[in-house]
């Protein structure tokens, strides 16, 4: 007993040392393999109440453009209004007895990261405001990510500049769908994988996203073909997508609360479950 | 002693006040950060309670992690910084250091130009190794390490002059 305490006291510093060591090693290693697992995050009371007293002072900076994309998409809003044909006889393709299947939580970014190769967001709303992870996050020119992690007051999000975020996405134009990823490389274009390639495409057409995808809405707009790539072993095409949002500068975002989501997920689990005999 | 331990914190509260506030928003062509936040681990006293600078050294970088969203990256990096100092101690003013008065915050001489050099290195590529994790950004790692450390030193040393302490 003695030698034990004896060792331990001896050799104190280099104990610690691999302790500290491998806690935050167990840490970065969480935060790379796991979904959903980060232990620490931005997404509380002290770094989300920095980062909101921080964009406080500096969304002034950039009050001329967030006025202008406001001022764009409200314009946008009005042309859909006064065009739709004839308002008595409308169908809103997504509404069943009156059921909203789709809420909008109005957010902004109080944070925002591109520059490794796993960004994330940080918005100044929790859940008190209804959010919860896994929910869509987008503005008015497309989308920007996925709820990660939820506080009272704020939420992370996993940006779609993140090389682990996987997305489904389809051609506007046709209904071929594929994954949308992200390659580490530039913060203007994502990549398009496992695109059939029976699939007619050509540079400069639109991505949107997939039915496929229980977060998203359908037919949010993502971006534009810049790039094809074509592979001989396989029968996919990867494409590169110009993406509609400049993610390096980002303000008023909307969360997409869907409501149907926990249905879908409980009736394809039980679907994929084996039958009992 | 205790306004060595006021000093430190001290430092230890502006230096992760200025990284998360002014440093991690540079962004230089879009993804170069500067990390002066190692100066607190280069300018602790040679002769302080090391295992209260290794202890000192986590919290700072996991503060700074959950600033950004990274795991424990910077936990990982600041606490390897923190305890192979001593040996960068003896590779940049030779091996009868502790007997030395070293300074690091003063006039720039080579020897503590060479210290800085091998800490903010050794530093930024474990950081860089760890916050990609992905072989396949091999050559991005090199870029961004070689970078930010050139950028992070050209800080540190105007850091230092523009705080140097008062001559007596």
């Amino acid at each position: 007993m003695q030698q034990i305490l004896n060792f331990i006291l001896k050799n104190s510093h280099k104990l610690l040392f691999l302790l500290l060591l491998i806690i935050a090693l167990s840490l970065t290693i969480q935060a790379h393999s796991y979904h959903k697992s980060k232990v620490i995050s931005s997404a509380n009371f002290l770094a989300g109440g920095v980062y909101e007293q921080m964009n406080a002072v500096s969304e002034y900076f950039s009050l001329k453009e967030r006025n202008q994309e406001l001022a764009i998409e409200n314009a946008r809003l009005k042309s859909l209004l006064f065009n739709s044909a004839d308002t008595a006889a409308l169908k809103l393709p997504d509404t069943i007895k009156g059921v909203k299947k789709v809420n909008v939580i109005l957010s902004k970014v109080i944070h925002n990261s591109f520059n490794v190769p796993e960004n994330y967001l940080t918005l100044n709303s929790g859940s008190k405001q209804g959010v919860k992870s896994d929910m869509g996050v987008i503005n008015d020119l497309g989308i920007v990510g996925i709820v990660e992690k939820v506080s009272p007051n704020y939420a992370t999000v996993q940006s779609i500049l993140n090389i682990k975020s996987k997305i489904n996405a389809k051609f506007k134009k046709s209904d071929h769908f594929g994954t949308l990823i992200w390659n580490g490389k530039n913060t203007g274009y994502a990549q398009l994988i496992d695109v059939p390639r029976l699939a007619q495409i050509k540079k400069g057409d639109t991505i949107v996203t997939g039915a496929d995808s229980k977060i998203f809405p359908e037919n949010i707009g993502i971006g534009t073909i810049y790039k094809i790539y074509i592979d001989d072993q396989t029968n996919y095409y990867t494409l590169d997508v110009k993406l509609f949002n400049d993610m390096t500068s980002l303000g008023h975002v909307y969360i997409i609360k869907t409501k149907d989501r926990e249905e879908i997920l409980q009736i394809e689990q039980e679907t994929a479950q084996p039958n009992e005999q | 002693m205790n306004s060595n331990v006021l000093f430190n914190t001290a430092r230890f509260i502006l230096l992760l006040a200025a990284q998360i506030l002014i440093f991690n928003n540079i962004q230089f062509w879009g993804y170069l950060n500067p990390y002066p936040y190692v100066l607190f681990i280069l300018l602790y006293p040679v002769n302080g309670n090391k295992n209260s600078l290794l202890a000192a050294s986590f919290l700072l970088g996991l503060l700074i992690d959950m600033f950004t969203n990274s795991g424990g990256v910077h936990a990982a990096a600041s606490v390897t910084l923190a305890y192979v100092r001593p040996a960068f101690f003896r590779f940049a003013f030779g091996v009868s250091y502790e007997y030395q008065t070293i300074k690091i915050n003063d006039r720039l001489t080579p020897e503590r130009f060479s210290f800085i050099l091998v800490s903010v290195t050794t530093h930024h590529l474990i950081l860089f190794v760890l916050e990609t994790f992905r072989f396949s950004f091999f050559w991005n790692i090199l870029l961004r390490t070689v970078f930010s450390t050139l950028f992070t030193i050209v800080l540190c040393i105007i850091i230092i002059h523009l705080f140097k302490p008062s001559k007596r």
